[in-house]
């Protein structure tokens, strides 16, 4: 593998983590989908690149799947529940911006060192996209658990999706890879934007995850 | 029945176990009417069953890229077809009065029969896939069905439970694709690229010459990936609501049968594990978290005010139990995991049929508003009674049984660990006949109305467990002390 080529893959992993970064720090919600669709088209690239590189045409269904869906439906579609809805304002974080960027960090480095060091006989490339695919991951986790907004919550799963593709697409050759992306694709704008946001529109007048603790089953 | 079975050979049976829930899902979609679908489902699911236990008569299909039937998962699912197919038989009646007070409408009642299949072939297709990702895709399908389920009721408690489901359920599905894929790379090195190097029974072949540190990696993202789906503390939060929310047959299915498909999995991956000998003992972590999920419910189990809540918590209590056994390992503790998992299923989806018709007679679930059951509603109250002592552990029913197996095999190994596991299930036994005595005996206490109830099931499977704790036939001694070993 050329050194080009692999410079060229680094970048595009590295960039999803940076974006990944950039989404902790949003705190409106359209700000934040417009970050998450920018999410999405580096994962096109990057996905794009692993096809090309490997050889694998099927991967530019992932890409275009990437591009399409998740860069371009999804963002919309929950710009207009956010409008509809009135909930434009702040996100409200559970955690203030400054730790939570420090506690992204030290994810990052984390995953660097536990995978690094565990994948030394792997294929290089693959080596440091999963560490890189890691830290999508755990920033993704972070941002779910940091926010209280259920639009934000899913967006937050969806980047953790991301950071799970970009770490299959760099496994050279790994099967259903493209399976995995479509499935993971349908059932979360089916779950997610079809059942839920809607049910809890219908009943709550808010998609704020605090108003739903009030309903937990045992108190007296 | 003659036909069927007679075709089995010929028509290879694990086709026809995945295909006859798509075919009725797909039916059940579409036709109206109550009286037709709940037969339809019951139908469709005594079928599967049947088609599952020719697996034990006749020769099996041979195992290719995608599916496998091995020794040990044919006792998963005959486990998973049957619970299948007696909780259709209790959906049906349970069903009816839930349209009866309008509950469930017509639409939802077509959505929610089609649902039960699509679950019943997602978890059979998880237990069968010998290929690792598709596994992981059953076991999300399963998973994003059961989220629907739960929420079908629309109420505001329903759709919290729900909510949080679909948030920890994703996340640990998350983490067990993230560790499959690490599998995956800790694979292709020595396998190639490729499908072969996510078979499952290719990779047990080769799994000795992977690297170890990735495997360990990998297993830590499968345990805490599919153990967020067993249900496991500190990842069980979804669980109770889960439970207590969404159709009492849900509960049931949930309980007892989708706990132990991800279980399952999280067994596969131990055995991949114990074959590559510079990995970590997977025993270990799996004896921590069973341990820590045991005791944390036990304790758990004297502050519940909702009846079903308090047999979720239960069933926590349990799944830990289970996965201490397996993590212990060797041929007895496995032996009493297995023992115990197929009784704590029939046990547990039994007291949620009971619990299932008493909710609905009393038209709440709180179990401060339930009182006398033995009196008011004496079959139902003593199935609720004999089911708690057999979860609770009395002898001689099943359960005390493969509770004192676990314990045993404990203490001639480990007798340190066998304090806290003995703790851990008195304190339990403490809280479920506390709580069974206020809601069983006393002064009745709401409504007195008689139930419209189908005892068939909940008795059934209190025979079973009464049966095996008195006596075990010994083929099935045999089979299970035969997959005890390939557990390992």
């Amino acid at each position: 593998m050329g050194s080009l080529d692999f410079d060229i893959a680094h970048l595009f992993a590295g960039g999803l983590v940076l974006v990944s970064f950039m989404m902790l720090y949003q705190d409106r919600l359209y700000a934040l989908l417009n970050v998450f669709a920018l999410h999405a088209f580096v994962l096109a690239f990057s996905v794009g690149w692993q096809a090309y590189i490997q050889d694998a045409p099927h991967l530019f269904i992932t890409t275009a799947l990437a591009i399409v869906f998740k860069g371009i439906i999804i963002p919309v579609a929950l710009h207009r529940i956010i409008q509809r809805l009135g909930i434009h304002r702040e996100i409200e974080t559970v955690v203030g911006i400054g730790p939570t960027m420090l506690f992204g960090i030290g994810l990052v480095a984390l995953s660097m060192a536990v995978m690094l060091r565990v994948t030394a006989e792997a294929d290089r490339l693959a080596r440091e996209d999963v560490a890189l695919a890691l830290s999508v991951v755990l920033l993704g986790l972070l941002m779910m658990v940091t926010r209280r907004n259920a639009v934000s919550q899913v967006v937050g799963f969806m980047s953790l999706e991301n950071g799970l593709i970009l770490a299959a697409t760099g496994a050279k050759g790994m099967p259903l890879v493209v399976e995995m992306s479509v499935a993971f694709s349908i059932l979360i704008a089916f779950i997610v934007i079809g059942i839920f946001l809607f049910r809890i529109r219908e009943r709550f007048d808010t998609v704020d995850i605090q108003a739903l603790d009030r309903f937990r089953g045992e108190q007296r | 029945m003659t036909a069927l079975v007679a075709d089995a050979p010929v028509v290879d049976a694990v086709s026809v176990i995945l295909l006859i829930p798509v075919v009725a899902g797909t039916l059940l979609a579409v036709l109206p009417g109550y009286w037709l679908t709940a037969r339809l489902n019951v139908l469709a699911t005594f079928l599967t069953l049947l088609a599952a236990l020719s697996l034990f008569f006749f020769a099996r299909p041979t195992s290719g890229q995608y599916l496998l039937v091995d020794d040990l998962n044919v006792v998963f699912v005959a486990l998973n077809t049957f619970v299948g197919f007696t909780t259709s038989v209790f959906s049906a009646s349970y069903i009816a009065h839930e349209l009866e007070i309008g509950r469930l409408t017509p639409s939802y009642l077509r959505f929610y029969h089609a649902m039960y299949q699509v679950l019943m072939f997602a978890m059979n297709l998880a237990l069968t896939a010998n290929n690792i990702g598709l596994m992981w895709v059953a076991i999300e399908l399963a998973t994003l069905t059961t989220i629907l389920m739960v929420g079908i009721y629309r109420t505001h408690e329903a759709i919290e439970a729900a909510w949080k489901y679909f948030i920890l359920g994703s996340v640990g599905i998350a983490l067990a694709l993230f560790g499959t894929i690490l599998i995956y790379l800790a694979a292709q090195p020595v396998m190639g690229s490729g499908l072969d190097a996510m078979v499952w029974t290719l990779l047990i072949d080769h799994v000795a010459r992977f690297d170890p540190a990735l495997l360990n990696v990998a297993f830590v993202f499968l345990l805490l990936g599919y153990g967020t789906k067993v249900g496991l503390a500190p990842l069980h939060a979804w669980l109770p609501d889960a439970h207590a929310e969404g159709p009492t047959p849900i509960s049931a299915v949930l309980s007892g049968l989708l706990l132990n498909v991800a279980l399952y999995a999280v067994l596969r991956f131990k055995m991949l594990l114990a074959a590559n000998a510079k990995a970590i003992a997977p025993g270990p972590l799996m004896v921590t978290m069973g341990l820590g999920s045991l005791l944390f419910a036990a304790f758990m189990l004297y502050r519940r005010r909702d009846i079903k809540r308090m047999f979720a918590y239960s069933s926590i209590e349990h799944m830990g139990i289970i996965t201490f056994a397996f993590g212990m390992g060797g041929p007895l503790a496995n032996f009493a995991g297995l023992l115990h998992m197929t009784m704590h299923s029939l046990t547990k989806s039994a007291i949620f049929y009971s619990v299932g018709h008493i909710a609905q007679i009393k038209g709440t679930q709180k179990l401060a508003d339930i009182r006398g059951l033995t009196e008011t509603h004496p079959v139902l109250g003593w199935g609720l009674v004999l089911g708690v002592f057999a979860i609770a552990g009395m002898p001689p029913l099943g359960i005390f049984m493969s509770e004192f197996l676990v314990i045993s095999s404990t203490f001639a190994r480990e007798p340190l660990l066998a304090i806290p596991l003995v703790a851990g299930l008195l304190v339990a036994f403490g809280a479920l006949l506390l709580r069974m005595n206020s809601v069983a005996f006393g002064d009745p206490l709401g409504s007195t109305k008689p139930a419209q109830a189908s005892y068939v099931p909940l008795y059934a499977h209190l025979a079973l467990v009464l049966g095996a704790g008195l006596y075990l036939p010994p083929p099935l001694v045999l089979w299970f002390q035969h997959v005890a070993g390939l557990l390992g």
